[in-house]
């Protein structure tokens, strides 16, 4: 049975957006519904052509970092929006900090989005935080 | 006619190989056989749990050396 997953990317670190981005990808090509939000300082590596990478925070990250053969986080994500239907939303209060609009962002962002309809569309439906 | 296809996903670690056998499995016909090359032990237990859920088949999964060859065949 297909679940419905809401996942909110805050941390800007490269673990955190790993992790994040290996949920979205596989809930989504199984199958389940996924809408990932991302704000605070998670957002600004999406911005397009931004050559700007995480930190890390500690032994994994850097281990993440020297394997060749791991897929990088923003791929991920982007193959949860093409496989499986992913919504990538930015958080609309971080694109007006940020003085930038949503088509400064990577292609596969959907509309800026405010906390009450995220609220909204996440009613009933699991909450994961990174 | 049925097609088979050898996707080679070795030294790509979770959920590189995973990805890779969903995206080929899109693009292929029902009936067709894939073959998914790993070298992540994960992707070993992964990819049975994830046949099993979306309804395709499982055909076989072994390790030969490094590498595990697992087949699965598109059913709908």
């Amino acid at each position: 049975m297909s679940q419905n997953y809401h996942i909110v990317c805050l941390t800007g670190t490269r673990e955190k957006l790993q992790m994040a981005a290996m949920f979205a990808s596989v809930a989504a090509a199984t199958g389940d519904r996924v809408t990932v939000f991302f704000s605070m300082n998670a957002l600004p590596f999406f911005i397009k052509n931004s050559v700007q990478q995480p930190p890390v925070e500690s032994r994994f990250g850097e281990m993440i970092e020297s394997e060749v053969g791991v897929p990088p986080f923003k791929q991920l994500f982007k193959s949860a929006a093409e496989l499986g239907d992913a919504k990538l939303l930015p958080c609309s209060m971080a694109l007006d900090l940020l003085k930038i609009t949503k088509e400064a962002l990577d292609p596969e962002f959907g509309p800026p989005t405010g906390l009450t309809r995220f609220l909204n569309d996440a009613e009933g439906g699991q909450l994961l935080t990174f | 006619m049925s097609e088979f296809k050898t996707i080679d996903a070795r030294n790509t670690f979770c959920p590189g190989p995973l990805m890779e056998l969903i995206t080929y499995m899109k693009q292929a016909a029902v009936g067709d056989t894939l073959e998914l090359l790993s070298t992540d032990n994960g992707t070993a237990s992964d990819v049975p749990e994830w046949i099993d859920k979306v309804g395709h088949e499982m055909i076989s999964s072994e390790k030969v050396g490094e590498v595990w060859h697992m087949k699965v065949r598109k059913l709908k």
